[in-house]
């Protein structure tokens, strides 16, 4: 038998038990446009994060107040877990650092900001003027937080795009009064707009001098202090550094932490690309169970065509041939359900895209080639068993079932 | 040499705790060209011997030299192309693909021997036509009636040009006028050379060939062909 005619032969069966083949087709491909999607959602989500974390540049460290590793039980820890505050005098301190390019402290609470009859409440952030450079950020009008003393508490303010709009709708803003809590400053700048940055839109943010958003806080501790190595390479350094100085001005003792871009970025691309090949996993479970189907529906195909099977062996069909016939059917139903199941994922996906427009979700090329080569040579391999029973049949007993 | 040589052929089939002796020393030949009719009650043997000549079936015991070929010993994909090339099956319940035409089911032989496309087609064209088939051949086995569809089977029986005609009951499924039309086709193909060996109930059918095999419990009780042999062997 020529490998053209086993084929055809073979389709003309698949295509004589129209039910059969689709619900067996409808399986398989269940099992595939379940890798293709869950797939594009786990590979999705990680180049989101790893999107969002890139925006924010690369040679950057990042200082917390307060040590998520403990060393122990000692005196101290028992006394207190309270970390001594993160204060505006430690972040100047690290422009000290031979690699320390620039500083940003940080200080962050919610603020009600009204001007005219229009109130909002909004995120302040109190900041110092590198933080424009360090976050990359553009100014549409104006400028922004003056470069002064950053224990001076100034009255001046800048607002982000969209905070803008909503206070001063078609009004020119720079040089107006506004007032935040029970303070009045002077609007000196607009942000350019810029979306979506790390959960936090900036558009909607209101940025101050740090100790006015400290003042206004009553806090004397930072969030955060966001600092600029010289480039790439000089991190590392700078992190050793930053160490050395902030172990200087607490007694030698380390109570802050430090974070860089890297890190965060690698772990959570590790993380995130586990979920995506865990997710897979999952779903390449169906494509077993369907292997199995394709198994059960090969084994009722033998049953039901063993009158077939015979005569095809009484006019001389070899074992071969008529393992080949099986073993191509099989394979044709897997391939059908593959390619369908691919088409399927891929409509999945492109759902998921248009519900969720911030999600890149693409399945990734390996989850394409592994769900359908899967799907194949679970197919072929569940297979197998059926298409040797078939050419194991004895041609008598065969010829006798009708 | 007799085309197919029997020699103390034994099939023992185990059912259960129990053993049929389903042939016993069963020994005959047959010449190239006979027409043999093997008779006898149900459970006779009959169709177990018809399945050892057509090499479906293996003995337990005994030789089965076809055309001066010992076929007993050989693997089953050997005896496969063997049936492919020198025998030709017709069944009672014609055993057509019920998915393909008339045409395809006719082809099927030659696909099964890897013959091409082209040759094929022609071949099954000049069968269609012997066997006037030529209106029938896109429709379906469902779609034919029972007369047309043993036409089909014999055309694809014959269309390798095989030695000899295996039947089992060929007329069993058919009323009697649809009947005489297959008889009188396989006894055309006899007078064209083949060997056609019938196995049948049928005393009409019996009656018109020229040697009957009357068996009896795995038995050949009866040969009353061999004069015949003799007349053909000094024809």
């Amino acid at each position: 038998m020529t490998p053209a005619d086993t084929l055809r032969f073979a389709t003309r069966a698949a295509a004589g038990y129209p039910l059969r083949t689709a619900l067996m087709v409808l399986a398989m491909s269940i099992g595939v446009a379940a890798v293709v999607v869950l797939t594009a959602l786990g590979d999705g989500a990680r180049r989101y994060v790893v999107n969002e974390f890139s925006a924010l540049g690369s040679n950057l460290v990042i200082m917390l107040p307060g040590r998520t590793s403990t060393g122990g039980l000692s005196l101290g820890n028992l006394v207190t877990t309270t970390p001594r505050d993160l204060t505006v005098r430690d972040a100047e301190a690290l422009l000290r650092a031979p690699d320390v390019k620039r500083i940003a402290p940080l200080s962050v609470g919610t603020a009600e900001v009204s001007y005219g009859g229009r109130l909002r409440e909004t995120m302040a952030v109190g900041t110092g003027a590198d933080y424009l450079d360090i976050r990359r950020f553009r100014m549409a009008q104006g400028q922004f937080l003056p470069r002064e003393d950053l224990s001076r508490a100034g009255s001046s303010a800048v607002l982000g795009a969209t905070l803008r709009d909503e206070l001063f709708g078609a009004e020119p803003a720079v040089g107006r009064m506004i007032r935040i809590g029970d303070r009045r400053l002077r609007v000196i700048g607009v942000l350019e707009r810029s979306g979506q940055g790390l959960g936090m839109n900036t558009d909607e943010l209101i940025f101050v001098p740090v100790a006015t958003a400290q003042a206004m806080f009553n806090s004397n501790t930072l969030f955060r202090v966001i600092v600029e190595a010289r480039d790439r390479d000089a991190l590392l350094p700078a992190k050793r550094q930053i160490e050395e100085i902030m172990r200087l001005r607490r007694d030698g003792e380390l109570d802050v932490t430090l974070i860089t871009q890297d890190a965060v970025l690698g772990t959570f691309d590790r993380i995130l690309g586990a979920l995506t090949l865990a997710v897979a996993g999952i779903a390449a479970i169906s494509l077993a169970v369907a292997g199995i189907l394709v198994m059960n529906v090969m084994l009722v195909a033998v049953t039901q065509r063993t009158g077939e099977i015979g005569l095809l062996k009484a006019l001389g069909a070899s074992g071969r041939s008529i393992r080949l016939v099986f073993l191509t059917e099989a394979a044709l139903l897997s391939l059908a359900g593959a390619l369908a199941g691919l088409g399927l994922g891929h409509a999945g996906a492109w759902g998921l895209r248009l519900a969720f427009p911030v999600l890149p979700a693409w399945p990734p090329d390996w989850a394409v080639f592994a769900g359908v080569g899967t799907a194949l040579v679970t197919g072929i391999l569940f297979g197998v068993m059926p298409a040797r029973r078939a050419a194991r049949l004895d041609p008598v007993q065969a010829l006798a079932k009708r | 040499m007799a085309q197919i040589e029997l020699r103390g052929i034994e099939r023992v089939f185990t059912l259960g705790d129990s053993k049929v002796h389903a042939l016993h020393e069963l020994s005959v030949s047959i010449e190239a060209g006979e027409y043999v009719a093997i008779m006898g009650p149900s459970g006779s043997g009959k169709s177990t011997l018809l399945n050892l000549l057509g090499l479906l079936d293996r003995p337990n015991a005994g030789t089965y030299h076809l055309e001066g070929r010992d076929v007993t010993t050989l693997s089953p994909d050997e005896q496969a192309e063997v049936r492919s090339r020198r025998i030709g099956f017709v069944f009672q319940s014609f055993h057509l693909v019920p998915r393909l035409t008339a045409a395809e089911n006719i082809a099927l032989p030659l696909m099964l021997a890897g013959i091409s496309p082209a040759e094929r087609r022609s071949r099954v064209a000049k069968a269609l036509k012997d066997f006037g088939l030529e209106q029938r051949a896109g429709h379906r086995p469902d779609e034919l009636s029972g007369g047309q569809r043993q036409r089909v089977a014999i055309a694809r029986a014959t269309i390798m040009r095989p030695a000899m005609i295996l039947a089992d009951e060929p007329t069993g499924n058919l009323d009697r006028a649809t009947g005489q039309d297959v008889t009188a086709l396989l006894e055309g193909l006899n007078a064209g050379g083949v060997t056609l060996i019938v196995v049948t109930h049928d005393p009409v059918m019996g009656s018109r060939a020229r040697r009957r095999l009357m068996m009896e419990d795995g038995m050949l009780m009866h040969d009353d062909g061999s004069p015949a042999v003799s007349s053909l062997q000094y024809d």
